[in-house]
Formats: structure tokens, sequence, C-alpha cells
């Protein structure tokens, strides 16, 4: 076997050893696992630029919820999404996906409200068997109000109706 | 009024299954050492070996059987280890096989012995072996937490396996076979590694928090009570007896770094390592200064080249020339003098191998490879969630992270030398046994780290949202 057969098959081995291990890197750097952070909005300009409802298409998709997005959307009429429209948080939207939104001081609140008159567990919006989105109080202090009635028992909640908690005003929208 | 919406919503991602990914690298770990194999045959008899079919296929029915196994009995497991596995498997079979064809260790045997027997197809039988007990561990281990139950009877094997070689004859000065007659000898402290890691995981479990937490603080340091120091001076004791009985400085080392990096991970307080390394220094020098062995070790490890002109202990001085001969790329596979060593050439010195015809860069791969396997033996145990699972995968990848620290370093010269061997390169059954079961455990406990949770039920596990508004 000559000189040089052997040097490049020495040289050749080694190279074939390293890309084993670069391989073995790779798949450990595509192995990451734990927990995903989705970030909804960048920042302030693409807030303003971009319309919300094309933002929370876009989250959705990346999140692959893709399959609940087009059940919410067969369904005519159905809200979307739930919109601040009054009080410190005024023009948060959170989507409305079919999980219980909770609203309150508490900080594991969905929606943690920063507000004098607000309880720590105030309000809690969740969708019924149908598909129907019901406002129930929690036993608040200041009480939840829609229109201008205090809420005593779990209310569906039309579209586009104010809901009062304290100073915060929220409502259902398409 | 500006406004600006900043939500977030926190999913939990789990890991795929990567069967697939498992299976490509898997054949790559396969055909590596085929090449190497026709490597070594062409640079030392111009042809390809005849046995190149047999020992690729035989390995390739391994990683098969093993590959299955996985497939069925844990689908989530991680899928670099038994890559890696193989590989070094694959590669040990190589540089056996290329020592069984050295001359000088035919010349050497037949002087010693009479006669001379390879030692690859011994090899190739005992990873068979080892793969067999890699799939029994997987099969019959449905739970790793089940190993729990058997803290105090794993503490009592453990004890015997180690205590064990005592009473038998020394091996060239180190008391850690024990003959069967018609099997052979076995290493007990190999597996002796694995039952005294589930012993720890369980002891620690229970105990952490009253090692952790009574403590008082002292110049930055967390001083453990006196009486909560009787675990620790008890496995030191051991260890400084299996020094002296066995005079085995690999197996000592290797229990007593394992017990203080398990109480390291336990009880996350540093004054743990401080002691054990101080009682570690205090013991080793201690016990090199009345055993003769222990002596004669450390004096071939402080001077090698004053110990191969006495003609004391050449064989580290060997290994240094080799590692010197090969250099940076190597001298190529079956072109090296390492076989210089002769005695142990193909168990506790073959990294000496691996050094001379694979040179710097072939032997950083090796000890990458085995940093690689460590690494996924410690991510086990940060996605294991029960404190057992986590325990037990720190402990045994600690153990073979220090059985690789303790060979290498000993044949490299940093260390004194032990009488270790190398997992899954060097000859040896009971390494290469134990070292697959170990694996086996390992790729059970990350099964069930990385198995996804089952699907939510209720409206309420929906995922977390955060609203952050500023």
């Amino acid at each position: 076997m000559s000189e040089l057969t052997l040097t490049v098959m020495r040289l050749g081995f080694l190279a074939v050893l390293w890309l084993f291990v670069i391989v073995a890197v790779q798949v450990i750097r595509s192995d990451l696992f734990g927990t995903r952070v989705t970030q909804r909005a960048a920042g302030r300009r693409e807030a303003q630029t971009r319309p919300p409802q094309q933002r929370q298409q876009a989250a959705q998709a990346a999140q692959g919820r893709q399959q609940q997005n087009n059940n919410n959307r067969a369904r005519r009429g159905a809200p979307t999404k739930l919109v601040v429209s009054e009080g410190s948080l005024a023009g948060t939207t959170v989507a409305l996906q079919g999980q219980t939104i909770t609203l309150g001081r508490a900080h594991d609140s969905t929606i943690v409200l920063d507000d004098d008159y607000a309880s720590s567990r105030h309000a809690r919006i969740y969708p019924d068997r149908d598909g129907n989105w019901i406002v129930e109080d929690l036993g608040s202090t200041n009480g939840t109000f829609m229109d201008r009635n205090r809420l005593t028992t779990p209310t569906p909640i039309p579209l586009g109706a104010p809901i009062r908690i304290g100073k915060t005003v929220i409502e259902l929208r398409k | 009024m500006s406004v600006v919406t900043n939500t977030t919503t926190i999913t939990s991602v789990g890991a795929p299954s990567r069967r697939n990914t498992e299976l490509a690298l898997l054949l790559f770990a396969v055909l590596i050492p085929v090449f190497a194999y026709a490597n070594v045959g062409l640079a030392t008899t111009d042809e390809l070996p005849s046995g190149m079919l047999g020992y690729g296929l035989g390995l390739a029915a391994l990683a098969g059987v093993a590959h299955l196994t996985v497939r069925k009995f844990a689908p989530y497991a991680d899928p670099l280890l038994l890559p890696l596995v193989t590989l070094l498997n694959g590669m040990g079979l190589v540089f056996i096989w290329r020592l069984d064809q050295s001359p000088r260790l035919h010349q050497r045997a037949e002087a010693l012995f009479g006669s001379f027997s390879p030692d690859t197809p011994k090899q190739l039988l005992y990873s068979a072996v080892g793969v067999a007990l890699f799939v029994a561990v997987l099969v019959f281990l449905k739970d790793h937490r089940i190993l729990q139950r058997y803290t105090y009877i794993s503490m009592v094997v453990a004890l015997i396996l180690l205590i064990l070689p005592m009473f038998f004859p020394a091996v060239n000065g180190a008391k850690i076979w024990i003959s069967i007659p018609g099997v052979g000898t076995i290493q007990p402290g190999e597996f002796a590694k694995i039952i005294i890691a589930v012993f720890f995981s369980g002891y620690l479990m229970v105990k952490r928090d009253a090692l952790a937490l009574a403590s008082r603080r002292f110049m930055g340091l967390y001083l453990p009570r006196g009486r909560d120091l009787g675990p620790i001076l008890v496995i030191w004791g051991l260890s400084i007896l299996i020094l002296v009985f066995e005079t085995d400085l690999g197996t000592s080392l290797l229990f007593f770094g394992l017990f203080v990096v398990m109480l390291y991970v336990a009880t996350e307080r540093t004054s743990w390592i401080v002691f054990g390394l101080l009682m570690s220094a205090v013991g080793a020098v201690g016990v090199a200064t009345f055993e003769p062995h222990v002596q004669e070790r450390v004096d071939a490890w402080l001077d090698p080249f004053a110990a191969f002109k006495d003609g004391t202990s050449d064989q580290v001085a060997q290994a240094l020339m080799s590692f010197g001969s090969g250099g940076i790329l190597g001298t190529g596979l079956g072109q090296g003098n390492s076989d210089l060593i002769g005695f142990a050439a193909n168990s506790d010195f073959i990294l000496a191998t691996v050094g001379e015809e694979l040179g710097l860069a072939g032997l950083m791969a090796f000890l990458l490879v085995y940093g690689l396997i460590v690494e996924r033996g410690v991510r086990t145990a940060l996605a294991a969630r029960d404190p057992f699972g986590k325990l037990l995968a720190i402990g045994l990848s600690g153990a073979f992270a220090l059985q690789v620290f303790v060979v290498a370093g000993g044949v490299m010269g940093l260390i004194p030398l032990t009488g270790m061997t190398m997992p899954f390169v060097a000859a040896g059954g009971s390494s290469v046994i134990a070292n697959w079961a170990l694996v086996g455990i390992l790729l059970r406990i990350s099964d069930t780290a990385r198995r996804p949770a089952p699907a939510p039920t209720s409206p309420d596990a929906e995922p977390t949202q955060v609203v952050r508004v500023q």
C-alpha cells in the first residue's frame, strides 16, 4: 500500500470521526426541549403598524393551534378576542381559544388588573359547552357589571357588551 | 396614549421521539469502525482483513437489536447515547484486533504463557452479553423508581461485591478480581459502581434535607454538623480500606468521588466538595506512605522515566512515548508501536494506542464522545422529574465520568496509574457488560423524563397565558 494512500486514509478517518462528533452535537442542538415562549408582539412599532387581528393569527399559526382557530372561525358571529377598552390596560387583546380567562389582581390571572377596585380573583370568562362565552363574578368586593347591572350569576356575554370591573372595561369582539 | 401589548404564551414542548435520528447515527457509528478495520488491514497486510464482514455484521447486529429494543420499550429515550456507545464499542473492537495482530505481543504471550489467544472474539462475545443485559434492563425495568425499593439491599450487595476480591489472590499486585471456576475472572467493582449509585440516590433522596439545611456558616462555607459527617466518614473509611487491602487506587477513588459528587448534587453545598478533596488527599497520601504497591504506582507517576530505567514499571513511560510518537495527527491505524507497552496494552493502556495511531486529533474526538455520553446523562438528570431519577442519572453519569478521568489521567500521567479500564473501549468482560447495563438504566430514566405529558383533559389545563402590559 503506497504511502500516499495510507496518509489519505489516516486523515480521512480522522475527518470521519470528527464528522460523527459534529453530527452528534448538531443532534443535541436540535434536541432542546422544555418550554417555548411565543412572543405575540415584538414592540411598539410593530404594534402600531400591524392590525392586532393579523398579529394574533400569525402567533396562533406559529403556535400550531390552527385547529382550534379554524373551529372558532367555523361558527359565524363567535367572538375571537377579548379587548380591554378602558382602564390602565386599555388596548390589550387576548385571543379567545377556548380557554378560561381569569381577571384579578392575583399574579397568576390571565389578565392581571392593576386596579384598586378589583379583587385578587375578581371574575372569570369561560366558554360553555356550546361555545358561548360566559362571565362569572368570583365573589368580588366591588362587583362585576355588565352595562349597569351588577352580575350575580354566570351570564352569557353578547358581542360588544361592556363588562366593567373597577375602572377597567372589557368587551368581546369578533 | 401609547399602547403596547406584549402577550406571551408559554406552552410546554415535549421532546420528539427521535428514533429515526438514532437509527441514522447508529448506521454512521457502525460504519466508522468498519472503515477503521479496513484501514488497519490495508496498513498492516496490504489487503482487506478477512474477518471484516464478520465483525462488521456482528457489530451491526448488536446495534440493530439494541435499537429495536429501544424503539419498542423506551421510544422517547435519548437519541444520542446508543450511537455514541456503539461507536466506542466498535472502535474498541478494532483497536483490540489491531493489537492482536501485533507480532511483538504474540512473541510476548508465547514466551509467558506458551500460546497466544486473540482477545477480539472474546470481546465481541462480551459485547453481545452486554447488549443482552442492556435489552434485559430495558425490557424488565419498566420504571427506574422500582430500584428505589432496593436502597438498602443494594448497599449490602455493593459492599459484598467490593469486599469479595480481598479474599482472592492478588493479580498483578491489585486485588480487584474474583475468579469463579469455569466462568473466569470477574471485576466486581464494575458492577458495584451501578449498584452503589442506586444506594446513594435512595439514601440521599431521604437524607438530603438534613445534610443540606442543618449547617452553620463559617468563612463562606456551610459547615455540616458533626453528626451529619457520619455517612461521608463511613464511605471514606471504606475507600481507605479498599485502598489498603485491595491496593487499588481506581476503585477507591471512584467510590469516594461518586459519593462526594452525589452529595454535592443532592445538597447544593460546596463545602462537601472541599471536605471530599481534603479527605481523599489525606487518605491517598497516608496510604501511599506505607503500602508498597501504591507507593510503586506513585513513584512511577512522579518520575516515569526513572521507573523505566530501573525496570520497575515501564508502562507509563511507554504510554507517554506512544502519545509523543503519535503527535497531532497520529501515525495512522495499524502503524504505531504502542504494542511495546506489552502488558495490558489492550486493556488499561488502550488509550495509548488511540493516542499514537490517531494522534491528538483522534484522542480528543474520543474524549469528546465520552464527554457527550456524560452530557446526555446529566441532561437526563436535569429533565427527570423525580428526585430519585435525578440523583441516579447524575450518579451513573458521574461514575462513568470519574472512571474515564481516572483511566485517561493514569495513562497520560496526570494522576497515579490505577487498575481500571476505559469503558467500552478496553478489553475486559466485566467493564463492557456493566457499562452496557449502565447505559440501559440511563436510557430508561431518559425515556421517563422525555415522555410527553398526557393530553390535558380539563379546560383549565390550557397553556398559561402571561399578559404583560407597559
